[in-house]
């Protein structure tokens, strides 16, 4: 059967008092947005607080569901059939071909779930849930009732049309976009940051990401597959500024001045200060970062406690219990994987010392940095100044 | 200014191959199948190029099939000779540094059962005789070797391996892939007693998506793309109009004062080669002077990542190559030419191949050694520790 609606149920927003109109507002948008690429014309509508989407056209089925179950806020997608109201003689044989049509394979046991939205329908509730019980029992020889565990929980709600639906598609669940401030997202070409940047956006919150870029120790093609990544978390959280750093001139001129075994962590002190001066630019509320506790020498506890003293601004760290193997596959169902593992080299990586510190003191680490004087300064300053902004969507 | 110099990933086309393309699908689009004029003009322009080739080859015009390019005219020269003399033998021989489209094929064949020998080279990349002598045997059906390496422009003595081959046994198939000697050297397969050779238009300032491959009149090949027997059945499909077109007008233009042309490349390739010697700490790869290929140079910069000069050079405006193209994008493992010739472990990812044209000038060259003079010393400055 072609399905010709979607009721679209939402979660943690219907909780939310007197912000429920905003946050539903917020879901609109994004359902509209994710939306627009999928072939076929569509209405969003919100009545009587639930989320419909009408197809007013022919359009592809498997992408409408795909892009749907792609936005945060949405709990379950229902594929749905209205009928007109023609009484309960119309209504009984709608609900059998409705049961036809749909399961192919009748050996199965279902339940009827009636709900009167309008109170001057002629049957009651739990009329209706027997007779059309009946009905379906009377139309297919093999079907059977189990009103405890059924394969097939059929709702019928009476409304202006009448609604049926039996088959509810799971949602990511969370927040809409946009119902929960920015926050600037440090993007590497890695596994990890875009599925931090997923992990966050799925609270509603806006994403804008900053990348360092440091030619010619790394490439166009690097910076490319960082654009690319941008793009498939903008699936899920929408729009993204991409902010590109060219980071050569600092990076060098920390090799020059400070020890080798300490390049990593203040190299990541700088990224952050240039992360957060960006982020404060652009009204973003906190950083976002793909760091997980002693994944790496820069992520041990001693290191992360020595990267954060820059900021001043909240740095979100969703990944930071997760296990390497975890982070894989959440970004294996997200869809980053396979980008993320193209074999290019980031900046993190050119300059790594072959034994890095992994209990950095802030006092070691202030002491080299005491070594870059003002000229760092105006390094920093014109990376800030003379980055890229890519808008990605 | 700009110097490109990465004409052994791909060149220019020659504006006369431009011009015969938009003409081929502008108002000469026709199909050289349809029946009609349209489908004739088509026809006539295929048959320009089948003529062009076979001229310039001194072969016969049924000896040419137009294929995708280098990779196709490789594939069908290795499965389809392999397979279709399959009754007479099982054992190929080829060499340890011939490009993806001879080695991936040739693996094939070894899964389906064919035995391989692969032939070691020298310290210049040239293959080693006695290795092809002790090599050929009762089952030896075909022979595969490339004219020009593309990673450090070793010539391949074919003529003289074509010889000890055919004394050996005049029916074994000998296959030379010249993509990258094509052009560059005059060949003539009879005379030099190739059986099957194989050219790539896009390296010689034709079309990419075009290429041929030649078959001796008496060798057998298994056509490896079915369907509506176009070119005698060899090559299926609907023939690619505009890339045969353009790769036949190339073929005619790339030969014209080939001596004049091959003499200036040469002295480019030297001047370029003298600039670089007098760098320190550079090691040129392969063969020297005119004993190699006149467009090639392969030079190792140690303690210089290849990928890292690379697009140091290309914020110049200076295009070149690591290692070899086809391969550095898509596999990290080191190149077996690099390997082949012995070259030290430590210069493997610090080699960058600079390759000429015809149209590459001397202010390029100039231009290039300039920016290298400047990068070397201040890219060994930073280095991984």
């Amino acid at each position: 059967m072609q399905f010709q609606a979607f009721l679209v149920k939402y979660a943690e927003i219907g909780v939310k008092g007197n912000n429920r109109g905003m946050f539903e507002d917020a879901l609109l948008r994004q359902i509209r947005h994710a939306l627009r690429p999928v072939e076929g014309k569509f209405q969003v509508l919100k009545t009587s607080g639930r989320i419909y989407v009408q197809a007013e056209s022919a359009f592809d089925y498997e992408e409408a569901v795909g892009a749907l179950k792609r936005v945060f806020g949405v709990s379950a997608v229902c594929p749905l059939k209205q009928v007109e109201d023609r009484g309960p003689e119309d209504l009984y044989r709608q609900v059998v071909s409705y049961m036809d049509q749909v399961y192919e394979n009748k050996n199965l046991t279902f339940k009827v779930e009636c709900r009167r939205a309008r109170k001057n329908y002629p049957l009651h509730s739990q009329e209706l849930n027997a007779k059309l019980g009946e009905v379906i029992l009377d139309a297919f020889p093999e079907i059977r009732v189990d009103v405890h565990h059924p394969d097939v929980l059929l709702r019928v709600e009476i409304r202006e049309k009448i609604n049926l639906y039996s088959e509810e598609i799971p949602g990511p669940g969370g927040m809409p976009v946009g119902t929960n401030g920015k926050a600037m997202l440090l993007l590497s070409g890695g596994i990890d940051s875009p599925v931090a940047g997923y992990r966050i956006a799925k609270r509603g919150v806006k994403i804008d990401a900053v990348y360092f870029h440091a030619p010619p120790y790394t490439s166009e093609r690097a910076k490319q597959k960082v654009v690319d990544l941008a793009r498939l978390v903008a699936r899920y959280s929408g729009p993204i500024a991409l902010h590109v750093v060219n980071f050569t001139d600092v990076q060098l001129y920390i090799y020059d001045k400070c020890p080798h075994d300490q390049l990593t962590i203040i190299m990541r002190r700088y990224m952050m200060k240039i992360a957060e001066h960006i982020a404060k630019e652009t009204d973003c509320l906190g950083l976002i970062t793909g760091e997980s506790i002693g994944q790496v020498a820069s992520q041990t506890m001693q290191s992360l406690a020595v990267t954060n003293e820059v900021c001043t601004l909240p740095v979100y760290r969703p990944l930071i219990g997760m296990d390497k193997q975890e982070i894989v596959e959440l970004s294996q169902e997200i869809g980053t994987f396979e980008t993320s593992i193209q074999p290019f080299e980031d900046c993190c990586t050119i300059f790594v010392a072959k034994h890095p510190v992994t209990r950095p003191t802030l006092k070691s680490i202030q002491k080299s940095e005491a070594r870059l004087d003002s000229h760092m300064e105006e390094l920093v300053e014109t990376a800030i100044a003379t980055a890229e902004r890519i808008w990605v969507e | 200014m700009e110097a490109y110099l990465d004409n052994s990933a791909t060149t220019m086309v020659f504006d006369s191959v431009k011009d015969i393309m938009v003409r081929t699908m502008t108002t000469d689009f026709g199909n050289p199948s349809s029946l009609h004029t349209k489908g004739m003009e088509a026809e006539r322009y295929v048959k320009t190029a089948r003529e062009a080739v076979a001229r310039q080859l001194k072969a016969e015009e049924k000896e040419i099939v137009f294929t995708s390019g280098g990779t196709e005219a490789n594939n069908m020269a290795l499965i389809g000779a392999a397979l279709a003399n399959r009754r007479r033998g099982n054992h190929v021989i080829t060499t340890g540094i011939e490009h993806a489209s001879v080695l991936s094929p040739v693996r094939f064949l070894e899964e389906q059962g064919f035995r391989v020998t692969y032939l070691p080279v020298d310290e210049r990349g040239v293959v080693r005789m006695d290795a092809l002598e002790e090599a050929l045997d009762e089952e030896t059906i075909l022979v595969s070797v490339m004219y020009v390496n593309n990673e450090i422009g070793s010539v391949q003595p074919v003529a003289e391996i074509a010889r000890r081959v055919h004394e050996k046994n005049p029916e074994i198939l000998f296959h030379v892939d010249a993509i990258q000697a094509f052009g560059k050297y005059v060949i003539r397969p009879k005379r030099e007693g190739i059986d099957l050779l194989s050219v790539s238009g896009h390296k010689i300032h034709g079309p990419k998506g075009s290429g041929f491959l030649y078959i001796r009149d008496r060798a057998k090949v298994r056509p490896l793309i079915l369907g509506g027997g176009q070119q005698k059945g060899m090559r299926s499909g609907t023939e690619n109009v505009p890339g045969i077109a353009g790769l036949g007008e190339a073929v005619t233009e790339i030969y014209r004062n080939h001596e004049e042309r091959t003499e200036a490349l040469y002295r480019r390739k030297e001047r370029f080669a003298e600039g670089l010697s007098r760098m320190e700490d550079v090691r040129i790869n392969g063969p020297r002077g005119r004993e190699g290929a006149p467009h090639i140079v392969s030079a190792s910069f140690a303690g210089i990542r290849a990928e890292v000069m690379l697009h140091a050079l290309e914020d110049a405006g200076v295009y070149v190559s690591s290692g070899s193209a086809c391969s550095s994008q898509h596999n990290k493992s080191y190149s077996a030419t690099l390997t082949g010739i012995g070259l030290a472990k430590e210069l493997l990812d610090c080699t960058v191949r600079f390759s000429f044209s015809i149209f590459t000038t001397e202010e390029e060259i100039d231009y290039a050694l300039e920016v290298l003079g400047r990068l070397v010393p201040a890219l060994r400055k930073y280095r991984r520790n």
